[in-house]
């Protein structure tokens, strides 16, 4: 659509401008201020410099953190993605078992995050669990609260259950959206499923599933309450995220300098990730 | 092949109902039993942890609590999504689309980063503890949401729309209010299902910034984890009733769910 110049239009865009500036500017500046500053208490503040900044990006702490963020992050995507694609083509396309899928597909998205953590904790622990218990029913030995591999295949199982229906929800609007005539043009040229797939389909949910593989980095990188909720972190270290650890250090120890510098860091991470993510997308549908 | 594709789905939605079936299966058991025995059903049904929840007001209370700013929630950002979603579809003016890329950052913002800050700020302007303040945090990623589902329905909407009006000597806000709003009813139901969700589902700003009044149902059940030890059958319950508001909401916008997403702009 080709648009009028109006600098009015500004008024229009100004109530959400002041709303959220207020709500993103001033917390932000608050962190700003933080991570900058050393304080001894009692509000006494001194100049730190690039002090926290330096021992956040040398810890240890912060590149283990951040190495299992990046790992539960991609795995996710490397699952949810292909998966969520797989169901959307297998689904109905008319019909009264459309809105049966859609509606009881959708039902994780809406469970309150702590809920779905609680949940996958009773569903999953070792004796009075359905799933823990099956599992050592059959003569596997699992235990997620004292094995580190079997908490990360738990996490990684409950964030698959909870998000693979929005990539299926995105691909399937996407795929609802390709003209009956695609097909019947593919029928007559005996185009195989495969070739079906590759050239009428895939292009097509270009745009959603670019949404999706966006949103998806960027929810799983700030996720907490879920890991929070299943497993604490644990069993030791061995699944504290980024944010877990954020809290931790904010929240848990109040060194506010640490907290504050690492803060900016991982949002920057996630600002220049979803950049890259973006325009390397962009750029493939401009070719 | 294809006879077969319905298999597909349907595993994937049994995947989907088994915690669920857990979670609600527990909800009738009694502590004895969940701790004592593995059973697949209740054996000895009880709703004692449903009444529970429905007699002790620290309880129902945070249904209500998370309710109100929920919706508080969804009518301010769709509110103010409205006009700015309509200057983004149909006008070109300063700064225009860095200012649309930097409401996206916002929804980019890890709630971890923001959650002391808030509570310094909500506390600073006296608001801490109110359903307007949790209603206002969540509005940090809400409001990019729904302006960029809101811009993706109103550029579906030909231009000659507003142009005959005006012709016609609609004034703008009785233009907007009596004429475009009902045509992108649609676009603001998709908007208004998506903040509400998100409001819904989020627990760690929603506790940072309550204590006691305005407490919502997420941070009760988790207090009552840490204290009371191991009364999984009430915690159950309490999760199983958390599924009804959004269960309710899904059904009523099932057609326009998928569509929500696809007709926004990256």
């Amino acid at each position: 659509m080709n648009k009028t110049v109006n600098q009015k239009a500004w008024f229009l865009v100004l109530p959400v401008l002041l709303l959220v500036a207020f709500n993103a500017l001033i917390p932000l500046m608050t962190v700003v201020n933080y991570s900058v500053q050393e304080t001894f208490g009692d509000n006494n503040f001194f100049w730190a410099g690039v002090l926290w900044f330096e021992e956040v990006l040398r810890s240890e702490r912060f590149h283990s953190s951040l190495g299992r963020q990046l790992f539960f992050t991609f795995s996710i995507l490397l699952i949810e993605i292909p998966l969520g694609v797989a169901i959307a083509l297998a689904m109905p396309r008319k019909g009264v078992w459309v809105s049966v899928c859609l509606v009881l597909m959708a039902m994780p998205l809406l469970i309150p995050w702590n809920v779905v953590g609680a949940m996958w904790n009773i569903f999953a622990l070792p004796e009075i669990g359905l799933l823990g218990n099956t599992l050592n029913a059959l003569g596997i030995d699992y235990n997620f609260t004292r094995q580190p591999v079997a908490a990360w295949v738990t996490l990684i199982a409950m964030d698959v259950w909870h998000w693979t229906s929005l990539v299926v929800l995105l691909a399937y609007a996407g795929l609802v959206s390709i003209p009956d005539a695609y097909y019947q043009a593919a029928k007559i040229d005996g185009a195989s499923s495969w070739a079906i797939f590759r050239f009428i389909q895939l292009p097509k949910m270009k745009r959603v599933l670019t949404i999706a593989i966006l949103l998806r980095f960027m929810d799983s990188f700030n996720i907490y309450t879920e890991p929070f909720v299943l497993t604490g972190g644990g069993p030791g270290n061995s699944t504290t995220l980024l944010s877990i650890d954020l809290v931790k250090i904010a929240l848990g120890q109040f060194d506010l300098g640490p907290a504050a510098a690492m803060s900016l860091i991982y949002f920057l991470i996630i600002l220049l990730l979803s950049w890259i993510f973006y325009t390397l997308m962009m750029r493939n549908e401009d070719q | 092949m294809k006879r077969l594709s319905w298999l597909v789905p349907t595993i994937y939605i049994l995947f989907l109902m088994l915690p669920i079936y857990w979670l609600v299966s527990m909800s009738f058991k009694t502590t004895n039993e969940i701790l004592g025995s593995f059973t697949l059903v209740p054996q000895e049904f009880t709703l004692e942890n449903y009444k529970k929840i429905f007699t002790d007001s620290t309880w129902y209370m945070g249904y209500i609590n998370s309710l109100i700013y929920v919706s508080l929630n969804t009518v301010i950002s769709v509110a103010f999504a409205l006009p700015a979603a309509y200057a983004f579809s149909r006008y070109r003016f300063l700064g225009d689309k860095h200012l649309f890329f930097w409401l996206l950052t916002n929804r980019m913002a890890p709630a971890a980063v923001f959650a002391l800050p808030f509570f310094q700020l909500y506390s600073a302007i006296g608001l801490f503890d109110t359903h307007l303040a949790v209603a206002l945090a969540h509005t940090l990623f809400n409001i990019p949401l729904a302006v960029w589902i809101l811009e993706g329905f109103m550029s579906g909407v030909p231009k000659q729309l507003d142009e005959t009006a005006y012709v016609d000597g609609y004034s703008f806000p009785k233009f907007f209010m009596k004429i475009f709003i009902p045509t992108i009813a649609a676009g603001i139901g998709v908007a208004a299902f998506f903040c509400f969700m998100f409001s819904w589902v989020e627990l760690l700003l929603g506790k940072t910034l309550t204590a006691v009044a305005a407490k919502p149902i997420a941070a009760t059940m988790t207090r009552t984890a840490s204290t009371s030890g191991y009364e999984l059958g009430l915690l159950a319950a309490a999760g199983a009733l958390t599924i009804i508001p959004g269960a309710i909401v899904i059904y009523f916008v099932r057609n326009y769910i998928a569509k929500g997403f696809a007709l926004g702009r990256v």
